[in-house]
């Protein structure tokens, strides 16, 4: 249990992978406009991870060390396979709202370097839970930073309007430039409090 | 309209007016990780227009020949092994014919793997029904526009060295925000939409 509580704040808080290890940044940034596909990304995403993560990490003394990238994307891509037809048959709009980043999440670094740095190396339990930690921080994540977005640039949350009707949304937090402006700033704010946290601990 | 105008505009739309990179966010990992100088920005903009030229070209064909409608559920996995492949042949062939380009590349030709402009070009020519030349034409031109943002952040990446801002921006923040102006600054070329 301890362990657990240990694996969820590095994945929650010091080993964050947008914030700190900064990978899976495209799906990120692209479909971080409101906090719907947010969440919905974070949640097929982490479903992806905690799957991929179970099977290669059962089948680590099987794979051959050349060939593992091969076999890992094959594994990644046959559960990404899975969830997104589950999305088209189950939840069509969010499917047609995250369009091409579905099927993109078999490239997004997140899951593949979990499997190289974690799954390969240990047993199936632990990288199962491993998978629902580090997916757990990525959809923290994204969700802080699409609900950032959606607030600024279309004035609601979850789609219900959080202003009073004279507020204008700032259109441009929702366009691609807003999508890199929104994470900088976010970043640097984390950074800050990391930093001050650490001097604290000093 | 004819042939030649609508591959110009397909080419040109890839290239400024939805850039791989600042419009439709695709390869930001590459993007922001091989950026640090200009040389090297500029070889991993070749690399990945070469594999994504011809990726676009072999998807397109085995698309239409082999998957077609009854088999598209296993698009993402055919896909993605024909890109893995292409790169490791691509990598052997040209160790054997042209190693002075294979050593200039180095370590980003097997990265090219896993960097989802590749991927996503080759659904996305599926997605907006492109024949097979329209496919190639698209493939080459997202890269040339993949090329342009790298080699232009690369270069705007080095001056922020020497650029005065609050601490916690140091290292990607302060990045992201340069990528931000370089953004707004291509939702300049929307206008330039033909049709």
């Amino acid at each position: 249990m301890n362990n657990f509580k240990q694996q969820l704040k590095e994945g929650i808080l010091t080993n964050n992978p947008i914030f700190v290890q900064l990978i899976g940044l495209c799906s990120t940034l692209a479909v971080s406009t409101t906090l719907a596909n947010g969440i919905g990304m974070g949640i097929a995403v982490t479903l992806v991870l905690m799957c991929s993560n179970l099977v290669i990490s059962l089948l680590r003394k099987i794979i051959p060390d050349q060939i593992r990238i091969a076999v890992f994307i094959v594994v990644i891509a046959g559960f990404v396979t899975i969830v997104d037809l589950a999305m088209q048959a189950w939840l069509p709009e969010l499917s047609e709202a995250l369009g091409i980043f579905i099927p993109l999440i078999v490239v997004n670094c997140l899951i593949l370097a979990r499997a190289e740095a974690f799954a390969s190396k240990n047993g199936p339990v632990a990288s199962l839970i491993d998978g629902l930690t580090q997916g757990i921080g990525f959809t923290i994540a994204i969700s802080i930073i699409s609900a950032v977005r959606e607030i600024i640039g279309s004035g609601s949350l979850l789609g219900v309007p959080v202003f009073t009707e004279s507020y204008t949304p700032v259109i441009m937090i929702i366009l691609p430039a807003g999508g890199f402006l929104t994470l900088g700033i976010l970043m640097a704010i984390f950074q800050y409090f990391m930093n001050r946290n650490k001097k604290e601990e000093n | 309209m004819s042939q030649l105008t609508y591959y110009f505009s397909l080419s040109l739309s890839a290239i400024l007016i939805e850039n791989f990179i600042f419009v439709k966010f695709l390869g930001c990992c590459p993007f922001f990780g091989v950026s640090k100088n200009v040389e090297t920005a500029t070889g991993m903009g070749i690399a990945v227009t070469f594999v994504m030229t011809v990726a676009s070209a072999v998807c397109s064909i085995v698309n239409d020949y082999m998957l077609g409608e009854t088999y598209a559920y296993m698009q993402t996995v055919v896909f993605i092994l024909i890109i893995a492949s292409l790169v490791q042949f691509i990598e052997m062939f040209l160790k054997k014919s042209m190693p002075a380009l294979y050593e200039s590349l180095g370590i980003y030709l097997p990265l090219i793997t896993t960097n989802c402009a590749v991927l996503g070009v080759a659904n996305l020519n599926v997605s907006s029904g492109l024949d097979f030349i329209g496919s190639v034409i698209y493939g080459f031109a997202a890269g040339l526009g993949f090329t342009l943002a790298i080699v232009l952040f690369a270069s705007i990446r080095e001056r922020l060295e020497y650029a005065d801002y609050p601490k916690c921006f140091t290292g990607f923040p302060i990045a992201l925000v340069a990528a931000s102006l370089l953004s707004i600054a291509f939702m300049g070329f929307q206008g330039l939409s033909i049709f």
